[in-house]
């Protein structure tokens, strides 16, 4: 490798950085959009020309945890002054935070989150786990009809699932899986697991089998050598499979909405339902919008080496 | 103290038999090498006896206990891959404790063990290290102990330097052998590389097409090849064969090579020995290349050649000579033929010629 580089290198250099710097600011837009109006007082949330400088506030997330009611008349100025601050942004509003006794009544917001974290995390992790074993044993093992096999699994994406969704709710309701976090999972752990299965194949084809066999020979039952050896091989794997198991179930909508109304109902067919009535309050739906988008960036965040690592596994390893 | 027999050993994948009717019997503390191309069934062998493969006939004997139906697991033998196998997510020293951690044995016994291995291998250094961070050699050391720390009754070796450079291949043999010297334990080592082989070895077993065509000691399978296979798979370079006639010559042998004008001069008793097999036809003579003695001038016995091509090679020349329409390949001093066309003199070292018959290919035991 030369020490100096020619200035058409350079050039280069220049135009993929400026490249990468305009994806960036393109992709980072929309989160920009949703988290500055999450933080925007409401009546600039659809101002135009969109206010990029205001006064950043908090008051969309006050209104997106609490339940509130239009106010008929201004409120007693004692009650306000008695009010905690973020109630007076509230009453400032126009609204009052309901409340039986003392207690505020919460909004059915943290309820609904609880929900998308139960079912993304438990479809999540038994998609990847079942994945996971599935592909050992495909990567691993002469099994009869390996390629049709696999093809059948694969067949489960072979068409969009919301086709099926409204003979899916009707057997749901028949038997009693409806509006239940046990049946979203169902539903999400069936349309990761194909995804999950050939993903991971892919991956498992890639740890050498030699790493079991020295360990076969070394003592090691196939079982132990799996956990020992595999297992940690394959981190990468599970990791990058992991993140995109996660971030469909997070993410889905339709069923979402069609299977669930309360008692399971997820944060995506919840936080558009805030819509309120008459103006639409934008600013306590994008707030609603901006926190949904966290365990999603964090998780992703975390495991960034991992993913990056793993979409481009069989490029790099070797 | 382990000896391993096969006995019988048929082994299919498919309907393609790559293993066929194998029979040996290794004696303890012996180096066998199990030499041949790819695909000549060694490394199926190999695995056969280590138990990551199923056989479907026959016997496989560790002193005397057939384990054939044991798992890899319960037959306590090592076994170390052309590609290392070390696990990347480990230290040098969980890689060589590995083994040990399958067993019973307290943390206080598995520390004392690693570390005298790493010792006697001289990675006590790298003990801390990744094994990405290793070089090949050092790798290769790493899974060597990985292989000795338990003590095997066995060490079952696949190709271990192959994806070494040449350098670390030569320095690695020699520590290989300074080892089994050392340690003196049952080794079978499979190989494709005949100088490994040769420099290793107590015994070579030369395979091709999934049978055996020769078990014997380097100095054996060198200078009594069983067949034209081990003939010319053995020895570098190439031995030269060609279909030979003899004729009686006044009491004296003459050998003629494919259609040369002349035969070369042998002695009588050659007739004898090859009791009318050369009448037939179906007479292969072998030659290596240092059997071939060439001279500028004439002298009897030796027939005038035109050199053709010259290969220098260091400390040597490889001339390739015309003979009728055939190239016997010479080995010379370097420099000793000057250049392609020049005309010399050629005779056959009858003490080192091979015969065999063509249709078999099997050595026919005359020498000279």
């Amino acid at each position: 490798m030369a020490a100096v580089r020619t200035s058409s290198e350079v050039a280069f250099n220049r135009i993929a950085i400026a490249a990468v710097l305009i994806a960036t600011l393109i992709f980072l837009a929309p989160i920009y959009w949703i988290a500055s109006t999450a933080f925007k007082p409401k009546e600039l949330a659809v101002s135009v020309p969109p206010t990029v400088l205001f006064e950043p506030e908090v008051t969309p997330f006050i209104r997106l945890f609490t339940k509130r009611v239009q106010m008929q008349k201004p409120v007693d100025p004692q009650v306000y002054e008695a009010a905690p601050w973020w109630e007076k942004r509230i009453y400032d509003g126009g609204e009052r935070v309901l409340k039986v006794g003392n207690d505020v009544q919460l909004s059915q917001y943290p309820n609904r989150f609880m929900n998308s974290l139960i079912v993304a995390v438990i479809s999540t992790v038994l998609a990847v786990g079942m994945g996971t074993f599935t592909a050992y044993g495909f990567s691993r093992f002469k099994i009869a009809g390996e390629a049709d096999l696999l093809f059948f699994i694969l067949s489960t994406r072979m068409l969009p699932p919301v086709v099926v969704a409204i003979p899916m709710f009707l057997m749901y309701r028949m038997v009693g899986l409806n509006d239940s976090h046990i049946g979203l999972i169902i539903l999400y752990v069936a349309f990761n697991l194909s995804f999950s299965v050939w993903l991971m194949k892919g991956f498992m084809d890639e740890i050498p089998k030699e790493y079991e066999e020295a360990a076969l020979v070394d003592g090691y039952t196939r079982m132990q050598a799996f956990f020992k050896i595999v297992l940690p091989e394959a981190a990468t794997g599970i990791a990058a499979t992991a993140v995109f198991c996660f971030i469909t179930a997070w993410n889905e909508y339709a069923f979402a909405l069609i299977m669930t109304n309360r008692r399971a109902q997820t944060a995506p067919p919840f936080i558009p339902s805030q819509i309120g009535s008459g103006l639409p309050d934008w600013t306590t739906i994008a707030a609603g919008t901006f926190l949904f988008l966290l365990p999603v960036a964090i998780f992703t965040f975390l495991l960034r080496n991992h993913l990056l690592r793993g979409v481009t596994f069989g490029a790099i390893r070797k | 103290m382990t000896q391993i027999e096969l006995r019988g050993i048929e082994k299919f994948f498919g309907a393609v038999q790559v293993i066929h009717n194998l029979n040996l019997a290794i004696a303890d503390n012996e180096f066998i090498v199990l030499l041949g191309q790819s695909g000549c069934g060694k490394t199926t062998t190999l695995r056969a006896i280590a138990g990551l493969e199923t056989i479907d006939k026959g016997d496989i004997l560790i002193d005397g206990k057939a384990v054939q139906h044991l798992k890899a697991a319960d037959r306590d033998i090592a076994m170390v891959f052309q590609s290392f196998s070390l696990y990347p997510h480990m230290t040098v020293y969980e890689n060589v404790a590995f083994p040990l951690r399958a067993t019973r044995m307290s943390s206080g016994e598995v520390d004392k063990s690693v570390r005298e291995v790493a010792r006697v291998l001289r990675i006590t250094d790298l003990l801390d290290k990744r094994p990405s961070a290793l070089s090949g050699g050092d790798m290769q050391r790493v899974a060597i102990g990985r292989a000795l720390v338990r003590r095997p009754k066995a060490m079952l070796m696949d190709e271990p330097i192959g994806a070494l450079d040449a350098k670390l291949r030569e320095e690695m043999r020699a520590e290989i052998k300074r080892l089994h010297v050392k340690q003196g334990s049952t080794t079978i080592y499979v190989t494709h590389d005949q100088i490994e082989a040769m420099s290793l070895a107590d015994r070579i077993v030369i395979m091709h097409e999934g049978f055996i065509q020769q078990v014997g000691t380097p100095d054996d399978v060198y200078s009594h090849p069983a067949n034209l296979f081990v003939a010319q798979f053995v020895g570098s370079p190439v031995m030269n064969i060609a279909e030979a006639s003899v004729a009686d010559q006044a009491g004296a042998a003459s050998v003629t090579v494919g259609d040369a004008p002349a035969g070369f001069e042998f002695p009588g008793q050659l007739l004898s020995k090859l009791n009318g097999h050369a009448a037939n036809g179906g007479l292969t003579l072998g030659i290596r290349p240092e059997g071939v003695l060439v001279r500028h001038d004439a002298a009897p016995g030796y027939i005038p050649v035109e050199a053709n091509i010259i290969e220098p090679l260091g400390s040597f020349d490889i001339v390739d000579l015309k003979v009728g329409s055939k190239m016997l390949r010479a080995r010379t001093k370097a420099g000793y033929v000057s250049g392609p066309g020049e005309k010399v003199h050629v005779r056959i070292d009858p003490e080192q010629a091979h015969f065999f018959d063509t249709a078999s290919g099997k050595s026919l035991g005359v020498r000279l």
